[in-house]
């Protein structure tokens, strides 16, 4: 209770409100389109759009002369795109591989954008103040303004998103399957493709141009370790985002003199940490307390038919062993013969002599039947 | 003239430029170019560390601290690419926002004894560099950035050139690089070292995201010029020096960030590459899909008519106008396709007639001859002999 407190407190603050509202609404935005990049395997396509909007941002202001967020935001919309055609031609046209492609057109893109800053900044009466919060990205400059624009222009995307649901699904799985059913791959990619690149435009504000592709990424890859399936990931994948964007923000505002978007970004991958541990499954340590069982389980298997071939040498299956004896057996332990015990599979008379239950020959057999303890 | 200062700012730029170019050739051929952009920006939190230990941007244990932070990045990307939790690229794309994030806040923290910014580490400032001067015992040896980015320049020629053979060995094939007992997993992370090292050299003149584009752009522009690994590396020096000398002077007309202006002369030199080069440019790809689209339709066109001539004569299918109906070309195609195969000689036509020449029926043989042989030896020389195939 006391931290749901601490969070109202935090929050009844008019600015961290806002801010918080803000990144939330961002979290969200980029984590449902996030999902469908990293399931698209194009994770770093939102590093290089963000780098790439800078010279947008640049030129929107030089041919305007205003600091509107609008004009901005259409700027580098537009200088990101044109960045993603750029990449997606390279690498249909020529030898050169994708990751080549991302990372020249992030770099020179950059590059032209960090000239035409400076050119700005150098020109004389011009209000050029506070463009460079594009590049680290300031959640504290973030308006009321701004807010219900990031609002809009999230609920838009996230309304296409559900109408065109089946059609992105089938296209984000099976692009080739989606294309032989008739849909219209081509525009469904440039459809999804201009989305994230709106949807990382929409963040430069808050988190900058070298945060933002965590951004992206780090909800979408912690949703992916909790399930298998598109809905509950995308779902997932935008609780995550909005949970970072509000944690971020809180942390910054109560620790001085820190910036949001590290926080956020920390926040994010934090998640990610915990999940890549914990997701039941597919988590670290899931799998590891799987191989472990896996492993017992073997060696348990081993000994019962073991055990089982001995006694069939006898008499019959239940003939009785001493300890001794049952101490030859390969991959014998007290241990297990106590959790051999504790299931069943074999039961000590009065006498410490060890035999095999009925249910522990049904075992071995079946072992047996499966083509040996292996 | 050009005064001491512009001459030092320019050799300095070259010796960046050309430091980073060569690692990145191998970067591109290794398909590990975001590898790149991830230690850029990974190095950050080692800088900060190496600064608060040692208060200069340019000390070696900075450069040490910073080089080690970047092969840990590499290391940290692997371990978690290895898990299959994530692709490798989403990988990259957690681990270096969150080093990075690491390193601003650790900045943010201890701005009181800070003289280091975020700008400075993303951004860079070559103008500055000829200020901070090497001096040892009271001569003045030149701006310190060019005796380090010497220093790393030829750190980085002696490596590639020790290791040549088996850098390319393990680049072009690493099972057999590892059969062969090559230790390609040595010499990986030797490779990820030189470039983190040569990275931290270079962010202090042109910044972490720009040295990206110095490994990338010009290893890329080279790639698209040349087979030849050796004869890559040399033109992405060059390409290098150019973007060095041309963004510097561009820099310098435009009162902007000489870092970004080499930035652009890279693309633009990358630009104009990719649609001029000789053999992989747009203009020549997008020439020779024309082109052979127009040769394979001559060898349908005569084939066909082979098809229709001597023994199996029919009149109606050597007719031009009935060549619509069975190709499903349109006219100004047929036309067009027609009057190349007469120009060659290959065809001739009477009243609408379409029969082979002599030579025509050579062309048909020898391409008989190849396509019903595994190999296909002579397709050039097949071309060149009937000629067939001009505009």
């Amino acid at each position: 209770m006391e931290f749901i407190n601490f969070f109202i407190d935090l929050f009844s603050d008019y600015t961290t409100r806002i801010i918080g509202i803000g990144t939330a609404l961002l979290g969200i935005v980029s984590g449902v389109l996030g999902a469908y990049a990293t399931l698209k395997k194009q994770s770093l396509l939102g590093d290089a759009v963000a780098h790439a909007a800078l010279p947008g941002i640049a030129i929107a202001f030089l041919i305007t002369g205003t600091k509107n967020p609008i004009i901005f935001f259409a700027g580098a919309a537009l200088s990101g795109w044109l960045a993603t055609l750029w990449i997606m031609g390279i690498t249909r046209n020529t030898r050169i591989k994708t990751d080549t492609a991302l990372g020249m057109i992030l770099a020179v893109f950059f590059g032209i954008g960090l000239v035409l800053l400076t050119y700005i900044q150098k020109l004389p009466n011009a209000n050029q103040a506070g463009l460079e919060t594009f590049l680290f990205g300031q959640a504290a400059t973030l308006l009321k303004s701004d807010v219900i624009a990031m609002g809009i222009i999230g609920f838009g995307t996230i309304v296409i998103i559900i109408l065109l649901w089946k059609e992105f699904k089938l296209f984000t799985f099976d692009p080739q399957f989606a294309k032989s059913l008739g849909y219209n791959t081509r525009f469904l990619d440039i459809l999804l493709t201009s989305l994230i690149v709106l949807a990382i435009v929409l963040g430069l504000q808050a988190v900058g141009v070298v945060l933002m592709s965590a951004m992206l990424i780090a909800p979408a890859a912690a949703a992916r370790q909790w399930t298998d399936r598109l809905d509950r990931m995308v779902i997932l994948s935008a609780a995550f985002g909005a949970l970072s964007g509000l944690t971020g923000t809180a942390i910054s505002s109560y620790g001085a003199n820190i910036s949001t978007g590290p926080t956020i970004i920390l926040s994010s991958v934090s998640i990610v940490i915990f999940s890549f541990l914990f997701a039941p499954g597919r988590g670290l340590v899931a799998k590891f307390l799987m191989r472990e069982k896996n492993r017992r389980n073997l060696a348990l298997n081993k000994v019962i038919s073991e055990m089982y071939e001995i006694c069939s040498s006898h008499d019959s299956p239940t003939h009785q062993h001493s300890v001794a004896i049952l101490k030859t057996l390969p991959g014998f332990s007290y241990r297990m013969i106590r959790q051999l015990k504790e299931k069943d599979l074999v039961e000590v008379d009065s006498e410490k002599q060890w035999h095999m239950t009925a249910k522990g020959i049904k075992a071995a057999k079946q072992i047996k039947d499966l083509g040996g303890a292996e | 003239m050009m005064t001491g200062i512009q001459i030092e700012i320019q050799v300095i730029a070259i010796l960046v430029a050309v430091s980073c170019a060569l690692p990145g050739v191998f970067l591109v051929l290794r398909k590990m170019a975001m590898i790149s952009d991830a230690i850029s920006h990974a190095i950050l939190p080692g800088i900060v560390v190496g600064f608060l230990i040692t208060n200069s941007i340019s000390s070696p244990l900075l450069i040490f601290l910073a080089a080690i932070t970047g092969v840990v990045t590499v290391a940290i990307v692997e371990l978690i690419s290895k898990t299959n939790l994530v692709k490798e690229d989403a990988a990259i794309g957690l681990v270096f926002p969150m080093l990075f994030s690491i390193g601003v806040i650790l900045i943010s923290k201890n701005t009181g004894n800070m003289h280091i910014d975020t700008d400075t580490v993303l951004l860079g400032e070559l103008a500055f560099a000829p200020f901070n001067r090497f001096v040892v015992s009271g001569i003045d040896l030149g701006p310190t950035g060019a005796w380090v980015m010497g220093a790393i320049l030829l750190l980085n020629l002696v490596f590639i050139a020790v290791f040549f053979k088996e850098l390319k060995l393990s680049t072009f094939d690493v099972g057999l690089a590892a059969s062969l007992g090559f230790m390609p997993g040595v010499l990986h992370y030797a490779l990820m070292s030189i470039v983190s090292i040569t990275t931290v050299g270079a962010f202090d003149s042109v910044g972490a995201i720009l040295v990206v584009a110095l490994m990338i752009a010009p290893a890329a522009t080279a790639y698209l010029i040349t087979d030849d690994l050796k004869l890559m590396l040399i033109y992405a020096a060059i390409i290098a020096m150019f973007s060095a000398i041309a963004g510097y002077w561009m820099a310098k007309l435009m009162d902007a960030s000489i870092a970004g202006s080499m930035a652009f002369m890279c693309g633009f030199v990358f630009l104009l590459v990719y649609l001029f080069a000789p053999v992989r440019g747009l203009l020549s790809v997008y020439n020779r899909r024309k082109r052979q689209k127009s040769e394979f339709a001559q060898m349908t066109l005569l084939i066909h008519i082979h098809n229709h001539s001597g023994e199996n004569d029919d009149i109606e299918e050597r007719r031009a106008s009935h060549l619509k109906k069975h190709f499903l070309w349109d006219e100004l195609f047929i036309k067009k396709i027609v009057r190349q195969a007469l120009s060659a000689g290959l065809l001739t036509e009477k009243q609408e007639l379409l029969s082979l020449t002599e030579k025509g029926d050579q062309f048909i043989d020898a391409a008989n001859a190849l396509f019903t042989s595994k190999h296909h030896p002579g397709f050039e020389a097949l071309r060149k002999e009937f000629i067939i195939f001009s505009d």
